[in-house]
């Protein structure tokens, strides 16, 4: 195949799922979190019980004035949504969703350091619309986002050097090739440490101190409207499908599934990624917002040990089993 | 015993899974029409055949908000020598729903059981003047009274049906009492009847 037209294909179906997965896990979060409070959510746009409620969210966005303050830093302003958004694009051009070169947009051999690296970058996208608002509450949530970034960036990176250790690589299709059932205990403990970061570092509820709305407005994002603001509510929907994506990958086994691995492997990815998306919804509906000291004694006193703790285990099995 | 570090945790993740599973409580009002309970207060009734203009609701009404006008009329005697009658027609009944607090006192105070609690709410205004509704419509929401719903197992029985179970066991006392005399009475006469016809026979057997 032409290899132009071979790269020209990959992108349009990476930024086609990228345009369509969140909002599915959007709309899901709309219905499942009705659901858990005993209502119905969105049931009237699109005819059968709201399926199109973000399309009409979308076109109403889209529909606002673009307000810029007066006061603001203006280019860094408009940019900011951008910076928040397409980090997670670039982050899904390099997850493996089946066995095989077809079925992942770019291998990249040092994709883990790739993946995390530019999804860190994603968070300056808050800092920037943070400080660049001239408002106080932007400013505090662009601090607090700061301070998050800072404490939950550190047992993510370690999490997942666990299983960079373990497999013996850092490209995200060797992990997955090195992958075997027994991980999955092995590991646990390393996935639900970079589950819980992540959260946080999606600002996902019960780690949403930096939008934290009853307190600071809506943190970073206080000054934004149209379809900006639209997009950083998007680029959160996004980093829950990479966050989702990257412990499918790196914890779950990726495409491997009891049966059925060679042809459906994709679906076993989708299947996995699914869920996740399911529990990230599940524990927003469930829990309430962490205080600001918590959250940082959380990070310290909690996920870092554990994560040392889960590398000093994968060390030892490691060289137990060579 | 200390609980298990996480309990709580997992205890607010169950009650979560819990309420997906369950029955939604939302009501779809204007695609579905609510479940109102019996006895539902929502406006009311006039049943105008009933009304003698007594005037007692617009009396009682603690917000004045009963609109009532009416004229005397003069019915012919109904027997020749008889008296002319005066009776009160209707001309006027309307309720000010915008000043109306819905205590139903006027139901209550009815003697004649002109006036009812309709459940039907749907009556909304885009003017407040709007909202004083005349007889025609009081007449018409009559037809949404719902039946007075079943009385509880063992309850007493409702003052009009024991008058008138009453006044049929009566009927049904006399009745049978006028045919037991019926009997006793046709049992008399034919006693006598053969003594009659014995005695005959007794005198025809002397003269023999």
């Amino acid at each position: 195949m032409n290899d132009a037209l071979d790269v020209a294909l990959r992108l349009v179906i990476v930024f086609a799922v990228f345009m369509v997965l969140p909002l599915v896990v959007g709309q899901t979060e709309h219905k499942v979190m009705a659901h858990m409070q005993g209502r119905l959510g969105p049931m009237y746009a699109g005819g059968f019980h709201g399926w199109a409620q973000l399309v009409a969210d979308g076109v109403k966005f889209a529909q606002k004035e673009d307000i810029v303050p007066a006061e603001a830093d203006r280019r860094i302003f408009q940019l900011a949504p951008a910076v928040a958004l397409l980090p997670y694009l670039l982050v899904l051009v390099a997850v493996p969703i089946g066995p095989g070169e077809g079925a992942v947009g770019q291998v990249v051999d040092a994709g883990i350091f790739f993946v995390l690296a530019v999804m860190g970058v994603g968070v300056l996208g808050s800092l920037m619309a943070g400080w660049a608002s001239a408002n106080k509450f932007s400013l505090l949530g662009g601090l607090r986002t700061a301070a998050q970034l800072l404490a939950y960036e550190l047992p993510m990176l370690l999490a997942a050097a666990s299983v960079a250790m373990a497999a013996g690589t850092v490209s995200l299709p060797g992990i997955l090739d090195a992958f075997e059932w027994w991980w999955l205990p092995w590991q646990i403990v390393g996935a639900l440490v970079f589950f819980v970061a992540g959260l946080a570092e999606l600002q996902r509820p019960p780690f949403d101190m930096p939008v934290a709305d009853s307190e600071i407005i809506f943190g970073a994002y206080t000054e934004y409207t149209g379809l900006r603001f639209a997009l950083f509510l998007l680029a959160e929907y996004a980093g829950i499908v990479v966050l989702c994506a990257l412990t499918t990958v790196l914890f779950l086994g990726g495409w491997h599934g009891p049966f059925g691995a060679d042809g459906l492997g994709w679906v076993w990815t989708l299947l996995k990624v699914a869920v996740l998306a399911f529990v990230v919804i599940w524990l927003r509906v469930s829990y309430p917002r962490l205080r600001e000291d918590q959250l940082q004694k959380l990070a310290w006193t909690t996920l870092i040990p554990l994560a040392l703790a889960q590398i000093a285990l994968t060390g030892i099995v490691k060289v137990a089993i060579n | 015993m200390p609980p298990i570090p996480g309990s709580g945790l997992a205890k607010g993740l169950a009650v979560t899974l819990r309420t997906m599973t369950k029955k939604t409580v939302t009501a779809q009002y204007p695609d579905v029409q609510p479940e109102l309970p019996p006895r539902s207060r929502g406006v009311i009734a006039l049943f105008e055949e009933n009304c003698t203009v007594c005037m007692l609701c617009a009396r009682e009404c603690p917000d004045w908000c009963i609109y009532i006008d009416s004229h005397k009329e003069t019915v012919p005697a109904a027997a020749p020598g008889g008296r002319e009658r005066s009776r009160n027609v209707l001309d006027r009944f309307a309720i000010d729903f915008s000043l109306c607090m819905y205590c139903g006192i006027c139901i209550e105070v009815c003697p004649f059981d002109a006036l009812f609690w309709s459940p039907e709410f749907e009556y909304a205004e885009t003017d407040i003047l709007e909202l004083t509704h005349e007889r025609d419509k009081l007449r018409a929401w009559m037809w949404t009274v719902p039946e007075p719903p079943a009385l509880d197992p063992g309850a007493e029985e409702p003052k009009e049906i024991a008058a008138a179970r009453k006044t049929a066991e009566k009927l049904e006392a006399q009745r049978a009492q006028e045919a037991q005399q019926a009997q006793e009475a046709q049992q008399a006469q034919e006693a006598q009847q053969t003594q009659q016809a014995q005695q005959t026979k007794k005198e025809a057997e002397g003269e023999e």
